[in-house]
């Protein structure tokens, strides 16, 4: 095939994604730093102008309540907390789930569930669930464990544990479906070798298990700590937009509130691209340090 | 000899136990919404933990066909997912063949510059697309959401086919060239079949992002004829004590579906997801 034949070829498979992604994601992408350094807002829709990075300056320091950096220091809990619970609960089930065991196929796909439902259902279901008279959860403490009911929407603290409880509900199933993906695929030889040395099944887990299933998890880790950062539907949808009085915003609902409920556009959008810059750092960062070890292992 | 015996049926029992707890907890949520939709309208809030409630009807189920716009809804959203399903499909099917096969300006920019928007908060590109839409005047259309639904979907659908491509080896098509084939036919006669698993998963992933989303169409689509299934079912839930056996019932049709369609191609969705990932 001859060359110039050769780069049509490439240039009618490539020209068509590429044309949609310059309209719908590189261009609004240039087009949100533009708004970024700009006034333009509700009242500047039409004949907004460019103030230089007075919007930059207002999201580190405008006393909004509550400010960035306590809202910043919510998406590090919330995401450390996420995360953490995702991952141990899904490897210890993947683990149980990893044994000849009768009903296997039934657990693992029930599950499942979690991950399959819709999340917007998830999210205005456990709200159901969290209100104070009529919520199951409630029901559960009063009737049956004799606590006291819990007003799980009404009060910052336990609102902002309702979101991490139905966020920890709905991301375990994929961390336990990468590490059965990553369990089955350790040769069952090496188990066997452990067993003749008379490895305990402490060692054998520290030893082959976790060395084994590593180079999946780490990748699954990034990308769930990326997705639990900006997932905003949770968040939005079990609180309320925030409630009560913006006391259980992550960044991503934070920014969200202010495009299109307070309509600070030029104030969003160098917020979006605070919370990108923070995330990309600490992905870049992540995936060397990981790469690192992965190298010495 | 006993004793271990005894230990091994003590593991096994706790396996089991810790199991079913956890199966319980995941599969409770999807209990409490057939209660709600089983609810008769006078007993909607009720305190009592019955999976199936005294006195249980399917009259939310009834009045939801008949009272309600739900069939418009479901007509939307199905209209809405399938566009962005084919475009993005087509699409990442092409591309993430080029991209997979053969060098060119641009690709290294154009691969990581699709892997760094994962990174965008939702407002990175909603607000400017929003902004872009009001200019356009496509606030409140189809094409707008087929648009902003298409730009969340895209990049993740060309690189999992792209990391699909990677692993079919290349001798393939070139045994279909030596037989003959130019390098169309060798891609969608050879390629492209033994790409379907990926096909699938790109195929699923993009359905259910147009199929799920609530945050974005809740900014595009103000007007209630053009509203889909996720808009809909807000709006039962928002004023709970009348309509909270709608939202159950309404809930309960819409994830059928998607949670069989899901459980069934869960397995390829993995190793399509991993492989996208973990393959550069």
């Amino acid at each position: 095939m001859n060359r110039f034949y050769k780069n049509i070829f490439i240039f009618t498979f490539v020209a068509p994604a590429f044309l949609v992604l310059i309209g719908v994601v590189f261009y609004p992408f240039i087009y949100n730093v533009v708004i970024s350094f700009s006034n333009m807002n509700l009242r500047h829709i039409q004949d907004w102008q460019m103030v230089g990075p007075v919007q930059y300056v207002k999201v580190f320091t405008e006393p909004t309540e509550p400010n960035f950096y306590v809202i910043f220091l919510k998406t590090i809990i919330w995401t450390f907390v996420n995360v953490f619970f995702h991952v141990v609960l899904g490897v210890i089930l993947a683990l149980l789930l990893n044994q000849k065991i009768k009903g296997k196929g039934i657990y693992r796909t029930l599950l499942i569930l979690p991950w399959a439902i819709p999340q917007y259902i998830v999210a205005l279901t456990w709200r159901g669930m969290f209100n104070y008279e009529y919520g199951s959860i409630n029901i559960v403490l009063t009737k049956y464990l004799h606590l006291p009911a819990v007003e799980w929407l009404k009060n910052p603290t336990e609102a902002f544990l309702a979101c991490i409880l139905t966020n920890i509900w709905l991301g375990f199933p994929f961390m336990m479906v990468v590490a059965l993906g990553a369990l089955q695929s350790i040769p069952h030889e090496l188990y066997e070798a452990a067993d003749i040395d008379g490895a305990s099944w402490y060692h054998k887990l520290k030893n082959i298990t976790f060395p084994l299933i590593k180079p999946v998890m780490i990748p699954a880790i990034t990308l769930g700590i990326v997705w639990t950062f900006n997932s905003l539907n949770i968040v939005w949808l079990v609180s309320n937009g925030g409630e009560p009085s913006d006391n259980t915003h992550i960044l991503v609902s934070f920014v969200y509130k202010a495009a299109f409920n307070l309509y600070r556009y030029g104030y969003a959008a160098a917020l979006s691209i605070v919370i990108f810059v923070i995330l990309l750092i600490f992905s870049l960062s992540f995936m060397k340090k990981t790469k690192a070890t992965e190298a010495a292992y | 000899m006993t004793s271990s015996k005894n230990k091994k049926i003590i593991l096994r029992i706790l396996t089991h136990l810790v199991l079913v707890i956890f199966t319980l907890i995941a599969i409770y949520p999807v209990l409490q919404v057939v209660t709600i939709s089983l609810r008769p309208s006078d007993k909607l809030l009720s305190t009592s933990l019955e999976i199936i409630p005294q006195n249980a009807t399917l009259k939310s189920y009834v009045s939801l066909f008949t009272d309600q716009p739900f069939l418009l809804w479901v007509r939307n959203s199905a209209l809405i997912s399938l566009t962005v399903t084919l475009t993005g499909v087509a699409l990442a099917a092409m591309s993430g063949y080029a991209f997979s096969r053969f060098n060119f300006i641009g690709k290294k920019v154009g691969l990581l510059g699709l892997l760094v928007t994962q990174m965008f908060p939702a407002t990175m590109l909603l607000l400017p697309l929003y902004l872009m839409l009001i200019y356009l005047g496509l606030i409140n259309s189809y094409l707008g959401i087929i648009i902003t639904y298409s730009a969340t979907a895209l990049p993740f659908c060309i690189w999992t086919m792209k990391g699909y491509y990677d692993t079919i080896p290349i001798s393939l098509e070139e045994a279909a060239r030596i037989d003959g084939c130019n390098q169309f036919q060798a891609f969608y006669k050879v390629i492209l079949p033994l790409a379907s698993p990926a096909l699938v998963i790109t195929g699923l992933f993009s359905f259910m992002t147009a199929w799920s989303e609530y945050i974005v169409a809740a900014q595009i689509l103000q007007d209630t004829q053009l509203w889909t299934l996720p808009l809909g079912l807000k709006s039962f839930e928002a004023n709970m004590s009348t309509e909270w056996g709608l939202y159950g019932a309404a809930s309960l049709i819409v994830m059928i579906p998607v949670v069989a369609l899901f459980i069934i191609l869960s397995k390829w969705l993995v190793s399509g997801l991993t492989l996208g990932s973990v393959k550069g």
